[in-house]
Protein backbone atom coordinates (compact mmCIF):
# COMPACT_ATOMS: atom_id res chain seq x y z
CA UNK A 1 0.00 0.00 0.00
CA UNK A 2 2.59 2.30 1.15
CA UNK A 3 4.22 1.54 -2.01
CA UNK A 4 1.60 2.47 -4.35
CA UNK A 5 1.13 5.35 -2.62
CA UNK A 6 4.87 6.77 -3.11
CA UNK A 7 4.75 5.46 -6.21
CA UNK A 8 1.72 7.72 -7.48
CA UNK A 9 2.95 10.84 -5.49
CA UNK A 10 6.49 9.97 -7.48
CA UNK A 11 4.47 9.92 -10.61
CA UNK A 12 2.65 12.87 -9.90
CA UNK A 13 6.03 14.68 -9.24
CA UNK A 14 7.54 13.83 -11.97
CA UNK A 15 4.50 15.20 -14.27
CA UNK A 16 5.12 18.48 -12.09
CA UNK A 17 2.74 20.62 -13.51
CA UNK A 18 -0.40 18.80 -12.22
CA UNK A 19 -3.02 21.51 -11.14
CA UNK A 20 -5.68 20.47 -9.63
CA UNK A 21 -7.91 22.75 -6.83
CA UNK A 22 -9.90 26.24 -6.35
CA UNK A 23 -9.44 28.99 -8.99
CA UNK A 24 -8.24 32.14 -7.77
CA UNK A 25 -11.58 33.71 -8.05
CA UNK A 26 -10.16 37.16 -6.79
CA UNK A 27 -7.60 37.35 -9.85
CA UNK A 28 -9.98 35.93 -12.13
CA UNK A 29 -13.09 37.57 -14.01
CA UNK A 30 -16.14 36.52 -15.55
CA UNK A 31 -18.27 39.47 -17.38
CA UNK A 32 -20.98 39.94 -19.95
CA UNK A 33 -21.23 42.12 -22.05
CA UNK A 34 -24.90 42.80 -23.80
CA UNK A 35 -25.99 45.48 -26.31
CA UNK A 36 -28.77 48.23 -25.68
CA UNK A 37 -29.40 50.23 -28.56
CA UNK A 38 -26.43 48.94 -30.37
CA UNK A 39 -24.28 50.20 -27.12
CA UNK A 40 -22.27 47.87 -26.25
CA UNK A 41 -22.15 47.27 -22.03
CA UNK A 42 -19.90 45.43 -20.38
CA UNK A 43 -19.81 44.08 -16.61
CA UNK A 44 -18.92 41.80 -14.06
CA UNK A 45 -20.46 39.35 -12.03
CA UNK A 46 -18.50 39.40 -8.88
CA UNK A 47 -18.79 36.34 -6.91
CA UNK A 48 -17.99 32.66 -8.61
CA UNK A 49 -16.01 29.74 -7.56
CA UNK A 50 -14.74 26.74 -9.19
CA UNK A 51 -12.00 23.92 -9.42
CA UNK A 52 -10.00 23.31 -12.26
CA UNK A 53 -7.99 19.86 -12.79
CA UNK A 54 -5.69 20.63 -15.60
CA UNK A 55 -2.43 18.56 -16.68
CA UNK A 56 -0.24 20.68 -19.20
CA UNK A 57 0.59 17.44 -20.34
CA UNK A 58 -2.56 15.62 -20.61
CA UNK A 59 -5.05 18.31 -21.48
CA UNK A 60 -7.48 16.02 -22.30
CA UNK A 61 -8.21 14.60 -18.76
CA UNK A 62 -9.16 17.98 -18.05
CA UNK A 63 -11.62 18.82 -16.26
CA UNK A 64 -13.26 22.14 -14.72
CA UNK A 65 -16.42 22.87 -12.66
CA UNK A 66 -17.32 26.45 -12.41
CA UNK A 67 -20.21 27.90 -10.19
CA UNK A 68 -21.73 31.73 -10.99
CA UNK A 69 -23.82 33.52 -8.40
CA UNK A 70 -26.14 35.54 -10.90
CA UNK A 71 -26.91 38.05 -8.16
CA UNK A 72 -23.55 39.11 -8.22
CA UNK A 73 -24.07 40.56 -11.80
CA UNK A 74 -22.96 44.17 -10.81
CA UNK A 75 -24.67 46.75 -13.57
CA UNK A 76 -22.96 49.47 -12.01
CA UNK A 77 -26.54 50.69 -10.30
CA UNK A 78 -28.05 48.87 -7.00
CA UNK A 79 -31.57 49.52 -9.34
CA UNK A 80 -30.24 47.65 -12.49
CA UNK A 81 -28.62 44.97 -10.23
CA UNK A 82 -32.00 44.27 -8.33
CA UNK A 83 -33.96 44.59 -11.63
CA UNK A 84 -31.49 41.47 -13.33
CA UNK A 85 -32.37 39.12 -10.40
CA UNK A 86 -36.60 39.41 -11.20
CA UNK A 87 -38.04 36.49 -12.64
CA UNK A 88 -38.19 38.01 -16.39
CA UNK A 89 -34.33 38.08 -15.98
CA UNK A 90 -32.19 35.30 -13.98
CA UNK A 91 -34.67 34.55 -11.67
CA UNK A 92 -32.11 34.64 -8.89
CA UNK A 93 -35.02 33.33 -6.52
CA UNK A 94 -35.34 29.69 -8.01
CA UNK A 95 -32.06 29.81 -10.36
CA UNK A 96 -29.30 31.48 -7.36
CA UNK A 97 -26.20 30.19 -10.15
CA UNK A 98 -25.33 29.06 -13.06
CA UNK A 99 -22.78 26.53 -13.71
CA UNK A 100 -20.26 25.39 -16.90
CA UNK A 101 -19.29 21.78 -15.84
CA UNK A 102 -16.11 21.30 -18.73
CA UNK A 103 -15.27 17.74 -20.36
CA UNK A 104 -13.10 18.25 -23.13
CA UNK A 105 -10.37 20.61 -23.15
CA UNK A 106 -9.06 19.63 -27.04
CA UNK A 107 -5.26 21.60 -27.71
CA UNK A 108 -5.30 23.59 -31.06
CA UNK A 109 -1.61 24.62 -30.73
CA UNK A 110 0.23 27.52 -29.85
CA UNK A 111 -1.48 27.72 -26.10
CA UNK A 112 -4.61 28.14 -27.63
CA UNK A 113 -7.57 24.70 -27.02
CA UNK A 114 -11.49 24.20 -27.56
CA UNK A 115 -12.62 23.83 -23.89
CA UNK A 116 -16.00 21.63 -24.54
CA UNK A 117 -18.79 21.45 -21.60
CA UNK A 118 -22.46 22.46 -21.08
CA UNK A 119 -23.47 25.62 -19.31
CA UNK A 120 -26.93 24.95 -17.15
CA UNK A 121 -28.78 28.66 -16.69
CA UNK A 122 -32.09 29.22 -15.35
CA UNK A 123 -33.08 25.71 -15.48
CA UNK A 124 -32.03 25.35 -19.13
CA UNK A 125 -28.80 23.59 -20.10
CA UNK A 126 -26.50 24.32 -23.73
CA UNK A 127 -23.38 22.76 -24.51
CA UNK A 128 -20.71 25.12 -25.46
CA UNK A 129 -17.31 24.50 -27.48
CA UNK A 130 -15.23 27.60 -26.25
CA UNK A 131 -11.49 28.63 -28.20
CA UNK A 132 -9.52 29.61 -25.15
CA UNK A 133 -6.10 30.46 -24.39
CA UNK A 134 -3.61 29.62 -21.60
CA UNK A 135 -1.30 32.18 -20.27
CA UNK A 136 1.29 31.57 -18.33
CA UNK A 137 1.11 33.89 -15.42
CA UNK A 138 3.97 34.04 -12.61
CA UNK A 139 2.65 31.33 -9.63
CA UNK A 140 -0.33 30.89 -11.73
CA UNK A 141 -2.31 29.81 -15.31
CA UNK A 142 -4.56 31.42 -16.60
CA UNK A 143 -7.31 30.34 -19.13
CA UNK A 144 -8.97 33.35 -21.25
CA UNK A 145 -11.66 33.02 -23.54
CA UNK A 146 -15.00 34.27 -24.52
CA UNK A 147 -18.39 32.68 -25.49
CA UNK A 148 -21.46 34.48 -26.97
CA UNK A 149 -24.92 32.74 -26.25
CA UNK A 150 -28.94 33.65 -26.74
CA UNK A 151 -30.84 35.23 -24.05
CA UNK A 152 -33.39 33.80 -25.33
CA UNK A 153 -32.31 29.91 -25.24
CA UNK A 154 -32.11 30.82 -21.85
CA UNK A 155 -35.50 32.89 -21.27
CA UNK A 156 -33.58 35.86 -19.91
CA UNK A 157 -34.89 39.04 -20.25
CA UNK A 158 -39.18 39.42 -21.35
CA UNK A 159 -40.69 40.24 -24.48
CA UNK A 160 -40.26 43.78 -23.68
CA UNK A 161 -37.12 44.12 -23.38
CA UNK A 162 -36.59 42.42 -27.05
CA UNK A 163 -36.64 45.15 -29.07
CA UNK A 164 -33.81 47.31 -26.79
CA UNK A 165 -31.65 45.12 -25.99
CA UNK A 166 -29.67 42.26 -28.27
CA UNK A 167 -30.31 38.54 -28.05
CA UNK A 168 -26.44 37.65 -27.97
CA UNK A 169 -24.51 38.13 -25.23
CA UNK A 170 -21.01 37.40 -25.15
CA UNK A 171 -19.44 36.35 -22.24
CA UNK A 172 -15.82 37.03 -21.33
CA UNK A 173 -13.74 35.30 -18.79
CA UNK A 174 -9.78 35.28 -17.17
CA UNK A 175 -9.74 32.15 -14.89
CA UNK A 176 -6.79 32.10 -12.82
CA UNK A 177 -5.37 28.63 -11.35
CA UNK A 178 -2.93 28.78 -8.99
CA UNK A 179 0.24 26.47 -10.10
CA UNK A 180 1.09 23.74 -6.65
CA UNK B 1 -21.61 85.93 -50.21
CA UNK B 2 -22.36 87.19 -46.88
CA UNK B 3 -19.17 88.57 -45.17
CA UNK B 4 -18.30 89.45 -41.59
CA UNK B 5 -19.95 92.82 -42.18
CA UNK B 6 -23.13 93.89 -40.32
CA UNK B 7 -26.21 92.52 -42.54
CA UNK B 8 -28.98 94.66 -43.39
CA UNK B 9 -32.81 94.72 -44.49
CA UNK B 10 -35.36 96.91 -44.87
CA UNK B 11 -36.52 96.14 -41.63
CA UNK B 12 -33.38 96.89 -40.09
CA UNK B 13 -29.80 95.09 -38.94
CA UNK B 14 -30.96 91.13 -39.56
CA UNK B 15 -29.53 87.72 -38.24
CA UNK B 16 -28.47 85.56 -41.28
CA UNK B 17 -31.36 82.82 -41.93
CA UNK B 18 -28.36 80.46 -40.88
CA UNK B 19 -28.20 82.37 -37.07
CA UNK B 20 -32.02 81.78 -36.92
CA UNK B 21 -32.96 78.47 -37.44
CA UNK B 22 -29.63 77.40 -35.88
CA UNK B 23 -30.76 79.56 -32.46
CA UNK B 24 -34.35 78.01 -32.31
CA UNK B 25 -33.30 74.48 -33.83
CA UNK B 26 -30.67 74.20 -30.34
CA UNK B 27 -33.27 76.09 -28.11
CA UNK B 28 -35.67 73.51 -29.21
CA UNK B 29 -33.65 70.52 -29.22
CA UNK B 30 -32.07 72.02 -25.66
CA UNK B 31 -35.67 71.58 -24.33
CA UNK B 32 -36.78 68.58 -25.36
CA UNK B 33 -33.01 67.17 -23.86
CA UNK B 34 -33.39 69.01 -20.60
CA UNK B 35 -37.24 67.68 -20.57
CA UNK B 36 -36.44 64.11 -21.51
CA UNK B 37 -33.04 64.03 -19.15
CA UNK B 38 -35.49 65.64 -16.04
CA UNK B 39 -38.50 62.73 -16.23
CA UNK B 40 -36.20 59.60 -17.42
CA UNK B 41 -33.57 60.33 -14.34
CA UNK B 42 -36.39 59.29 -11.88
CA UNK B 43 -37.69 56.80 -14.37
CA UNK B 44 -37.62 52.61 -12.56
CA UNK B 45 -35.43 50.62 -14.70
CA UNK B 46 -37.19 49.53 -18.05
CA UNK B 47 -36.89 49.47 -21.62
CA UNK B 48 -38.58 52.59 -21.87
CA UNK B 49 -35.70 53.98 -19.29
CA UNK B 50 -33.35 52.51 -21.63
CA UNK B 51 -34.48 54.24 -25.07
CA UNK B 52 -35.22 57.58 -23.80
CA UNK B 53 -31.66 57.77 -21.80
CA UNK B 54 -30.67 57.18 -25.66
CA UNK B 55 -32.42 59.45 -27.03
CA UNK B 56 -31.21 62.22 -24.59
CA UNK B 57 -27.48 61.45 -25.25
CA UNK B 58 -28.57 61.65 -29.49
CA UNK B 59 -30.25 65.14 -28.72
CA UNK B 60 -26.83 66.12 -26.73
CA UNK B 61 -24.81 64.78 -29.51
CA UNK B 62 -26.50 66.87 -32.15
CA UNK B 63 -26.58 70.18 -30.02
CA UNK B 64 -22.66 70.03 -29.60
CA UNK B 65 -22.64 69.68 -33.17
CA UNK B 66 -24.86 72.32 -33.90
CA UNK B 67 -23.02 74.61 -31.32
CA UNK B 68 -20.01 74.16 -33.29
CA UNK B 69 -21.35 74.97 -36.72
CA UNK B 70 -23.45 78.18 -35.16
CA UNK B 71 -20.01 79.04 -32.89
CA UNK B 72 -18.14 79.22 -36.33
CA UNK B 73 -21.28 81.25 -38.04
CA UNK B 74 -21.30 83.59 -35.65
CA UNK B 75 -17.33 84.42 -36.24
CA UNK B 76 -17.73 84.54 -39.89
CA UNK B 77 -21.04 86.48 -39.81
CA UNK B 78 -20.87 89.66 -37.49
CA UNK B 79 -24.64 89.14 -35.83
CA UNK B 80 -26.73 92.58 -35.61
CA UNK B 81 -25.57 95.22 -33.37
CA UNK B 82 -26.81 95.67 -29.44
CA UNK B 83 -29.59 97.33 -29.36
CA UNK B 84 -29.20 100.81 -27.18
CA UNK B 85 -29.49 99.89 -23.11
CA UNK B 86 -27.64 100.67 -19.74
CA UNK B 87 -24.40 99.67 -19.70
CA UNK B 88 -25.19 97.26 -16.74
CA UNK B 89 -27.65 95.54 -18.99
CA UNK B 90 -25.17 94.80 -21.91
CA UNK B 91 -22.60 93.63 -19.56
CA UNK B 92 -25.24 90.77 -18.19
CA UNK B 93 -26.75 90.18 -22.13
CA UNK B 94 -22.73 89.61 -22.47
CA UNK B 95 -22.05 87.24 -20.05
CA UNK B 96 -25.04 85.57 -20.59
CA UNK B 97 -24.91 84.60 -24.08
CA UNK B 98 -21.05 83.60 -23.22
CA UNK B 99 -22.76 81.23 -20.52
CA UNK B 100 -25.03 80.06 -22.98
CA UNK B 101 -22.68 79.18 -26.04
CA UNK B 102 -19.97 77.41 -23.24
CA UNK B 103 -22.90 75.25 -22.07
CA UNK B 104 -23.62 73.84 -25.09
CA UNK B 105 -20.19 72.46 -25.41
CA UNK B 106 -20.07 72.09 -21.64
CA UNK B 107 -23.27 70.31 -21.08
CA UNK B 108 -23.14 67.50 -23.47
CA UNK B 109 -19.59 67.03 -23.12
CA UNK B 110 -20.04 66.10 -19.47
CA UNK B 111 -22.95 64.26 -20.26
CA UNK B 112 -20.17 61.94 -22.89
CA UNK B 113 -17.64 61.93 -20.12
CA UNK B 114 -20.56 60.60 -17.82
CA UNK B 115 -20.72 57.83 -20.34
CA UNK B 116 -18.09 56.59 -20.58
CA UNK B 117 -17.42 56.69 -16.94
CA UNK B 118 -20.29 54.60 -16.52
CA UNK B 119 -19.51 52.03 -18.84
CA UNK B 120 -22.34 53.01 -21.23
CA UNK B 121 -20.80 54.21 -24.47
CA UNK B 122 -22.26 57.11 -26.49
CA UNK B 123 -23.70 55.52 -30.42
CA UNK B 124 -25.01 58.08 -31.65
CA UNK B 125 -28.37 57.26 -33.76
CA UNK B 126 -27.92 53.49 -32.18
CA UNK B 127 -24.85 53.68 -35.95
CA UNK B 128 -21.86 55.58 -34.75
CA UNK B 129 -20.14 54.76 -31.67
CA UNK B 130 -18.43 57.60 -29.66
CA UNK B 131 -14.76 56.88 -28.01
CA UNK B 132 -14.70 56.39 -24.68
CA UNK B 133 -13.27 59.64 -23.26
CA UNK B 134 -12.45 57.98 -19.52
CA UNK B 135 -12.20 55.05 -18.56
CA UNK B 136 -15.17 52.89 -16.88
CA UNK B 137 -14.92 54.18 -13.01
CA UNK B 138 -18.03 54.33 -10.34
CA UNK B 139 -16.76 57.77 -8.51
CA UNK B 140 -16.47 59.56 -11.29
CA UNK B 141 -19.17 58.44 -13.06
CA UNK B 142 -20.99 59.67 -9.88
CA UNK B 143 -19.85 62.96 -9.76
CA UNK B 144 -19.72 63.45 -13.65
CA UNK B 145 -23.74 62.91 -13.18
CA UNK B 146 -23.82 65.15 -10.68
CA UNK B 147 -22.25 68.31 -12.09
CA UNK B 148 -24.17 67.32 -15.80
CA UNK B 149 -26.98 68.01 -13.24
CA UNK B 150 -25.87 71.28 -11.81
CA UNK B 151 -24.84 72.31 -15.46
CA UNK B 152 -28.33 71.24 -16.63
CA UNK B 153 -30.25 73.27 -14.19
CA UNK B 154 -27.77 76.14 -14.64
CA UNK B 155 -28.63 76.12 -18.04
CA UNK B 156 -32.41 76.32 -17.89
CA UNK B 157 -31.83 79.34 -15.38
CA UNK B 158 -29.94 81.26 -17.92
CA UNK B 159 -31.95 80.34 -20.38
CA UNK B 160 -35.17 81.76 -18.24
CA UNK B 161 -33.16 85.00 -17.83
CA UNK B 162 -32.20 84.79 -21.46
CA UNK B 163 -36.40 84.61 -22.55
CA UNK B 164 -37.12 86.87 -19.56
CA UNK B 165 -34.95 89.58 -21.32
CA UNK B 166 -35.88 88.95 -24.71
CA UNK B 167 -39.80 89.59 -23.51
CA UNK B 168 -38.80 92.80 -21.49
CA UNK B 169 -37.18 93.88 -24.58
CA UNK B 170 -40.20 93.39 -26.90
CA UNK B 171 -43.07 94.30 -24.79
CA UNK B 172 -41.35 97.02 -22.48
CA UNK B 173 -38.93 98.46 -23.97
CA UNK B 174 -40.33 97.72 -28.04
CA UNK B 175 -37.13 97.52 -29.77
CA UNK B 176 -36.32 95.26 -32.45
CA UNK B 177 -34.50 92.40 -30.04
CA UNK B 178 -36.34 89.31 -30.54
CA UNK B 179 -38.34 90.35 -33.53
CA UNK B 180 -35.05 90.66 -35.33
CA UNK B 181 -34.48 86.73 -34.28
CA UNK B 182 -37.97 85.91 -35.04
CA UNK B 183 -37.70 87.56 -38.68
CA UNK B 184 -37.46 85.22 -41.74
CA UNK B 185 -38.76 85.96 -44.56
CA UNK B 186 -37.05 90.15 -44.40
CA UNK B 187 -37.14 91.01 -48.40
CA UNK B 188 -33.51 90.66 -49.08
CA UNK B 189 -32.20 89.18 -46.10
CA UNK B 190 -29.30 86.69 -46.91
CA UNK B 191 -29.74 82.63 -46.24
Amino acid sequence: MSALRHALIAAALAVGAVQAGPIDAAKSRITAQFTQMNVPVEDPFTRFSGTVDFDPAHPERARAHLDIDLSSFDLGDPDYSAEICKPEWFDCAHHPRASFEASALEPLGGGRYALSGTLSLKGKTQDLRIPVTLVNLSGANAFDGAVTISRSHFEIGGPDWKDVVADAVKVSFHIVIPTH
Amino acid sequence: MPDSSTISSPDGPAYTRTAVALHWLIAALIAVGFAIGLVVSDLPFSPQKLRWVAYHKWIGVTVFVLAAVRLLWRLTHRPPPWVAMPAWQLVAAKFSHALLYTLMFVLPLLGWLFSSAAGVPVVYLGLVRLPDLVAKNKALADSLIEMHVNCAWLLCGIVAVHAAAALKHHFLDRDDTLRRMLRWTAPGAPR
